[in-house]
């Protein structure tokens, strides 16, 4: 029976094709809307959340240097004011604190062979992997051996392997920072870019002490300062009840005094992202709630169209009534024919929304993701609007007198 | 055993404040195998009766058996099943599906009777045959002739084997010739056993009718048997050229 129905839904649409081309276009934009609207919004979401990703979870770092009066930071190192001490107080008293790694950073010049790469030196401790969530792809990680003895060895970021040594295994090479040999003891994973754009991959970790003592130099005021403290905080703590903590251990070790300013900078990260994160979803909400909108007038001027096409019809209906068609029959028929349309009209959509959704991708440049939830949730809107729309008509058509219908004129 | 029995049937229509009594007690019981002709003047509730018979309406008052079954009590829906497996109806404006097939029309009540697809090809394909348009099956009704359309609506009154056709002024639309034509097919398929009651308030045509009913303010006022005319017979008394206006 609903075969039938169908049969007899495509002749009806056949007939009045420019009428049911015009019906379905509202069910179409609308559908496309949607589908291109979320990619925009879940591709948005996507950047977030890689930028998490690359950042670490639970990470807030500590920068020497202070914030002044004016708000203006002076450049990162430009005062050393935070020292491993703090990092190793901020891991002991801060219960909160899972990990706290120190390191120092510095640009350098390393030769591998006859290539040169100018590149980021990071000097940390075996902590720094488990802080940023950085695991080691290849070789191993700084261990804690190599910052007592202040070892010559090095791990290569991504793009800084890829320079020096191309597909070429690194592991076991030697290469010169600022003239000093090290050997190469690892690869790290791939961390991409920053949500400030920097890439993170273009660096070389080495430990924290032969960074003091070979690379970077130590700072005359104080032997044990360092240029940041990176603290993972415990997984599903309160990151700012953390904050708090640590900004009044640093402020008490500092001896810092009421009025005056912090001589560090203190940055949740991962807050900034989850706030990103948070506005990113409710974009994507709010743009499907307004492509939403075109849906819902795509199904209005369904239903628009079924009840034109019920009256046009009424001699029709009272004559499948007399020869024995049921209420049922009659309301199925009408239904069939309106989902009908506004599945077609989505299925179409559904191709002009990925074109869209595409097409915003390359000419924009915008990162778009097509969630295949989003275009099963489309389709499904379009034949809910389908149902929905069209039942009013279709019961109307059900509930018709047969006699009355016959006699239409 | 009669197809249609009726006992003291009535039907008012209520307007408002006013009732109106559009049939007051009709008693009347119609055997298998006769050619009924209901007449009356306008107003005399002659489809009234007919929408009672044709099960498309409920009585008033009354009774009415059809084919055996009490029907006067039944649901809209059970209502909808009896008009599929009893009655066969003829209209006046023929009430063909536009743009859809001959075959497509006379399958039209199998549709609702659940019959499969290849046995309503069959059936429909037979009737066709039947009324004389077997070789017009896949025309629409705009390329047919109004004599032909009737045809088809009546072999799709036929497809369902029913106990009675029910025909309201089916020759209202279509010339003297074809009317009788048309009446000649109904004689033959009334002589083949169908029962046939047909309104019409020309007498020329209550004349190839076996039976005439005449109802007058909602009464049956006559009902008398006569000798039919033989439609056969007329036609070739009626010159040939109507048959170009048709
Ligand atoms: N649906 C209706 N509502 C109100 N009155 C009706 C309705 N149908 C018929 N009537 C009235 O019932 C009477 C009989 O009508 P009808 O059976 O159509 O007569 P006929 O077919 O003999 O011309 C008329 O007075 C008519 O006005
Ligand atoms: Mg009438």
């Amino acid at each position: 029976m609903l075969l039938q129905a169908l049969r007899i839904a495509l002749r009806s649409l056949k007939v009045n094709k420019l009428r049911t081309a015009l019906t379905m276009l509202g069910i179409m934009i609308g559908v496309a809307a949607v589908i291109a609207m979320v990619s925009v919004g879940a591709g948005a979401q996507a950047r977030v959340a890689e930028q998490i990703q690359s950042l670490g979870s639970n990470l807030i770092i500590v920068l020497s240097g202070s914030s002044n009066a004016a708000g203006v930071r002076l450049g990162q190192g430009s005062q050393t004011t935070i020292t491993e001490d703090d990092a190793s107080a901020i891991a002991r008293e801060v219960p909160l604190v899972q990990v706290a790694a120190p390191s120092s950073r510095g640009n350098a010049q390393v030769v591998y062979g006859n290539l040169n790469w100018s590149t980021g030196i990071q000097g940390v401790t075996a902590d720094y992997f488990e802080a940023r969530d950085w695991p080691v792809e290849v070789g191993r990680p700084v261990l804690q051996e190599d910052v007592d003895g202040a070892t010559k060895v090095a791990l290569l970021g991504q793009t800084t392997a890829l320079n020096l040594f191309g597909d070429a295994d690194p592991i076991g090479q030697i290469i010169r920072i600022k003239k000093v040999p090290f050997t190469v003891v690892g690869l790290l994973s791939r961390k991409g870019q920053s949500s400030w754009g920097q890439d993170q991959d273009d660096v070389i970790l080495i430990p924290l002490s032969t960074a003091k003592k070979k690379v970077l130099g130590v700072s005359q005021a104080n032997a044990r300062s360092v240029g940041s403290i990176s603290i993972k905080i415990r997984p599903d703590e309160d990151m700012a009840e953390a904050e708090t903590q640590i900004r009044a251990l640093l402020r008490q070790r500092h001896r810092l005094q009421p009025y005056q300013d912090d001589d560090f900078w203190l940055r949740n990260l991962s807050e900034v992202l989850q706030t990103q994160e948070e506005s990113s979803k409710v974009m994507t909400y709010l743009l499907a709630a307004i492509a939403s909108v075109s849906l819902l007038v795509g199904g209005i001027g369904i239903m628009n169209i079924m009840l034109v096409s019920v009256t046009e019809r009424t001699r029709e209906i009272g004559l499948r009534m007399a020869v024995g068609a049921r209420s049922r029959d009659i309301l199925t028929q009408f239904l069939v024919e309106a989902v009908t349309l506004s599945l077609i009209g989505g299925v179409i959509g559904i191709a002009l929304g990925i074109g869209g959704s595409n097409a915003i991708s390359a000419l924009a440049e915008w990162r778009t993701v097509l969630a295949p939830s989003a275009i099963v949730l489309a389709f499904g809107f379009a034949a809910a609007i389908g149902i929905f729309f069209g039942f009013y008509p279709a019961r109307k058509a059900s509930r018709l007198d047969p006699i009355e219908a016959l006699r239409y004129e | 055993m009669a197809i249609i029995a009726t006992e003291e049937l009535g039907k008012d229509y209520h307007l408002g404040p006013h009732t109106v009594h559009a049939l007051r007690g009709v008693s009347v019981s119609i055997e298998p195998g006769e050619f009924v002709a209901v007449m009356g003047p306008s107003g005399s509730g002659k489809s009234t009766f007919m929408n009672l018979l044709g099960c498309l309406d409920r009585p008033s008052a009354g009774r009415y058996w059809l084919d055996g079954q009490d029907v006067a009590r039944l649901s809209r829906d059970q209502l909808a099943t009896v008009r599929n497996a009893k009655i066969g109806f003829v209209f006046q404006m023929f009430n063909l599906l536009p743009r859809t097939s001959a075959l497509e029309n006379v399958e039209l009540p199998l549709l609702y009777g659940g019959i499969s697809s290849r046995e309503r090809r069959q059936r429909g394909r037979a009737r066709l045959q039947a009324v004389g348009l077997a070789d017009r099956e896949h025309h629409h009704p705009s390329q047919l002739s109004g004599g032909q359309q009737q045809r088809v609506a009546i072999a799709r009154a036929l497809v369902n084997d029913p106990a009675v056709i029910l025909a309201d002024e089916p020759t209202g639309n279509l010339d003297t010739r074809t009317s009788v034509e048309i009446l000649a097919l109904l004689q033959r398929l009334n002589r083949q056993g169908l029962t046939i009651v047909l309104v019409t308030h020309e007498p020329d045509i209550a004349n190839y009718a076996s039976r005439r009913l005449v109802f007058r303010d909602g009464r049956l006022r006559t009902d008398d048997h006569a000798e039919p005319l033989d439609a056969v017979e007329a036609l070739k008394s009626l010159p040939e050229e109507d048959e170009a206006v048709a």
